[in-house]
């Protein structure tokens, strides 16, 4: 025993250094399959020291349906159906590529007027999903009024999306070879049955005006709140090169620099008509993605106004077979969704249905990018990175 | 013994009306600016709408998981409601309309004040909930960045008013002429706000229950009455701290002009006006901003806060001895 009093032994004892070191263990926090923050069923399982992530790990599968699957059972316009059901926020964008991949195998020249609805009701879901990620990412910062404004001004676009397909979210409207009469059109009238019900114009010339206000606002409310910019700016900051090299795509893409957007490239719709802006960031962190869909909320609503104006006449579909079989072949066709790029690969045995489809969807590619990104995140911040990827769940697990 | 008795039968009546008049504020508030007419609809235009609020509170079935520790469980949402309820015994509604007046008024508000934390940590921790844990960490955390600001805050009214008892402090402020917090607390008052704000843990300082990544914070595990209990402490300390606001910085119970032979009348109607017109900020506040991040207060209090307020009792001293 040594006496610490000791006057001999105190010199000693000063000399000796601390040299203990606390051990700490790192704490497994499940997050999801229920939690506010997920968006439906993801599980995060992740490692954190106190408030530090040390490591993440995404479990998808929990909302896995088996669409790919169910397609090999269904004919084509059947699997419209299903499809719309992938990412549930922007229906009617699933639809297109498919539709698109089943025409190019068919060799089917669809009426310009046909793809100028489709087009402005492609806009018009993108507009209505970027609206649900601008409330749902105040939500998650912490703001709790936007998501009200936000649904408010989404269900005008709904109205409208629903006056024409008859279905806010699964509008289930194209057919191969053109789109579905609208609903809207008197069932009697032979002349009326091909067109767009009747205030259409009128209708989405003041929604699309409200849009490009409600675009305005949000970048007044949320965009300029300093305490918005201290939980966004710098945070989750994504490198244009790590993006790529993950697949990364839309508006995320976009957010790191890469001004990459398939409605330029390729030609599933025609976009090169109208005249609007690629929105990108220069950062890539969680601002700029937000910014970036902000923007581009206008930007759509800028396409539909010249749309609307361009607006060609003619029939709402061409000429197709009463009963549809695709020719043999294969395709794959991709298109620019709000969440970025969803393409369909399509293999056709000539039968009904397709032999095998391969839904290629943008949030499962997007969130593969999480474990890197939340790599030492604060555990606040893991909730605003994730809600700046703005994946939906059903677009994951499929 | 009956004077006891009347005292604190007013003290939980006088808190919990409080509370029920804040929370009528908030959802009216909140419904206002996030333009919903839901709360228009419980009854009298949605003036009874805490009553339905607390009944459906009262008639659901209070889980406690088995894991918990059982009676820390159990009596952690009373033990922040007392605190809550005992803070409100030294605010003077009038001079003479007072539970009790101490010599050390202040010091005993500010350390009751800093007793709920416990509550919050303890019931984080006895939920047997890494969420609810995580929570209670963050609280305690805040604890001890923001008690220290609060403090100092008030530490420029007492040296201007010379006395520590809230009466007393609004005796000066009559004396005066003036509230201290156009008398040169102007500075004292904004950082009292602030970490006031952070005291009763609301947007944006409401990092322990931050429901977008910790559910639900300490209150995860909690159901039924206990849960009512935590929702009701919350309006009561928000209720109690601006009363006090108002006694310190905006001239309590008592508004310039007005004659002081009829304060007994006047003095109760005075105080709750500025306490709800404090209470509105706070609303605004709530439903208007995000959260910050627990590292952003931390920054916020040692940075910021705090130098400013020892320049605030630097320059009050100054003045005083000074003047």
């Amino acid at each position: 025993m040594v006496n610490a009093l000791d006057p001999q032994n105190m010199n000693s004892f000063s000399e000796a250094s601390v040299s203990v070191e606390i051990e700490t263990e790192d704490m497994t926090l499940n997050i999801g399959p229920q939690h506010p923050s997920t968006h439906g069923v993801l599980r995060l399982v992740a490692k954190v020291d106190g408030e530090k992530v040390h490591d993440v790990k995404p479990v998808l599968g929990y909302m896995h349906r088996g669409y790919e699957k169910l397609a090999e059972v269904r004919s084509y316009p059947q699997i419209t159906t299903l499809v719309n059901r992938i990412d549930w926020v922007a229906g009617f964008s699933n639809e297109i590529p498919f539709i698109a991949g089943a025409e190019r195998l068919m060799e089917i020249e669809v009426p310009e007027r046909a793809k100028h609805i489709r087009l402005i009701l492609n806009e018009m879901a993108r507009i209505s999903s970027h609206f649900v990620f601008n409330g749902a990412y105040a939500l998650e910062v912490g703001a709790l009024t936007p998501i009200f404004y936000a649904m408010e001004d989404r269900e005008r676009v709904l109205d409208l999306i629903e006056s024409v397909t008859g279905g806010r979210f699964h509008p289930n409207f194209n057919r191969i070879g053109g789109v579905k009469p609208a609903a809207g059109a008197g069932p009697t009238s032979k002349k009326n049955i091909q067109d767009l019900p009747a205030g259409f114009y009128r209708d989405t010339k003041v929604a699309m005006e409200k849009v490009i206000e409600a675009a305005d606002q949000f970048q007044n409310l949320i965009g300029g709140n300093e305490v918005f910019k201290k939980r966004t700016k710098n945070v989750g900051v994504l490198t244009a090169e790590t993006a790529e090299a993950y697949g990364v795509s839309g508006p995320i893409l976009r957010a790191s620099g890469v001004k990459s957007d398939l409605r330029t490239q390729t030609d599933y719709l025609p976009y090169d008509q109208f005249d609007y802006d690629i929105p990108t960031g220069e950062n890539g962190d969680c601002y700029d993605r937000w910014d970036v869909r902000v923007k581009e909320m206008v930007e759509s609503a800028k396409i539909v106004l010249q749309a609307i104006d361009s607006m060609p006449s003619g029939p709402l579909q061409a000429k197709v077979p009463k009963v549809i079989k695709v020719p043999k072949g294969r395709t794959y066709v991709r298109a620019e969704n709000p969440k970025g790029e969803m393409g369909y690969y399509i293999i056709s045995d000539g039968g009904l249905g397709p032999y095998r489809l391969k839904v290629r969807t943008a949030s499962f590619s997007n969130i593969s990018i999480l474990p890197i990104m939340l790599e030492g995140a604060l555990l606040p911040d893991l909730i605003a990175i994730m809600g700046s990827l703005d994946f939906v769940l059903g677009d994951v697990d499929r | 013994m009956t004077e006891v008795l009347i005292k604190v039968g007013f003290l939980a009546v006088a808190a919990l009306n409080g509370a029920i008049i804040f929370t009528i504020m908030d959802v009216k508030g909140a419904s206002w600016m996030q333009r919903r007419p839901g709360p228009l609809h419980v009854g009298l235009r949605g003036f009874i709408f805490p009553l339905a609020e607390i009944l459906k509170f009262v008639q659901k079935e209070d889980i406690i998981p088995t894991e918990v520790d059982r009676p820390v469980f159990k009596w952690a949402p009373a033990y922040v409601m007392v605190s809550c309820v005992a803070l409100f015994a030294v605010v003077p509604m009038s001079p003479t309309l007072v539970v009790a007046d101490l010599e050390l008024g202040v010091f005993f508000a500010l350390a009751i004040s800093s007793l709920g934390t416990i509550g919050v940590l303890t019931a984080g921790w006895s939920s047997a909930n890494k969420y609810s844990l995580m929570g209670g960490l963050r609280a305690a955390g805040q604890l001890i960045a923001y008690e220290l600001p609060l403090i100092l805050a008030v530490v420029g009214v007492v040296i201007q008013a010379e006395t520590m008892s809230l009466v007393g402090i609004v005796e000066k402020q009559i004396e005066w002429g003036v509230p201290f917090v156009v008398g040169g607390q102007i500075v004292g008052f904004l950082i009292f706000m602030v970490a006031a704000t952070a005291e009763m843990m609301r947007v944006p300082f409401d990092m322990p229950i931050g429901e977008s990544e910790l559910t639900m914070g300490f209150m995860t595990e909690y159901s039924g009455i206990r849960f009512l209990i935590f929702y009701i402490s919350e309006y009561m300390n928000m209720f109690i701290l601006c009363a006090i606001a108002s006694t310190l910085f905006l001239g309590g119970y008592h508004v310039p002009l007005l004659p002081t032979e009829w304060v007994n009348f006047y003095g109760p109607v005075v105080l709750l006006t500025k306490t709800a017109i404090l209470g509105f900020i706070l609303v605004a506040v709530r439903w208007s901003q995000p959260r910050f991040r627990e590292d952003q207060l931390q920054n916020l209090a040692w940075k910021i806060l705090i130098p400013a307020s020892l320049v605030n009792i630097l320059v009050t001293a100054i003045m005083k001895v000074g003047f």
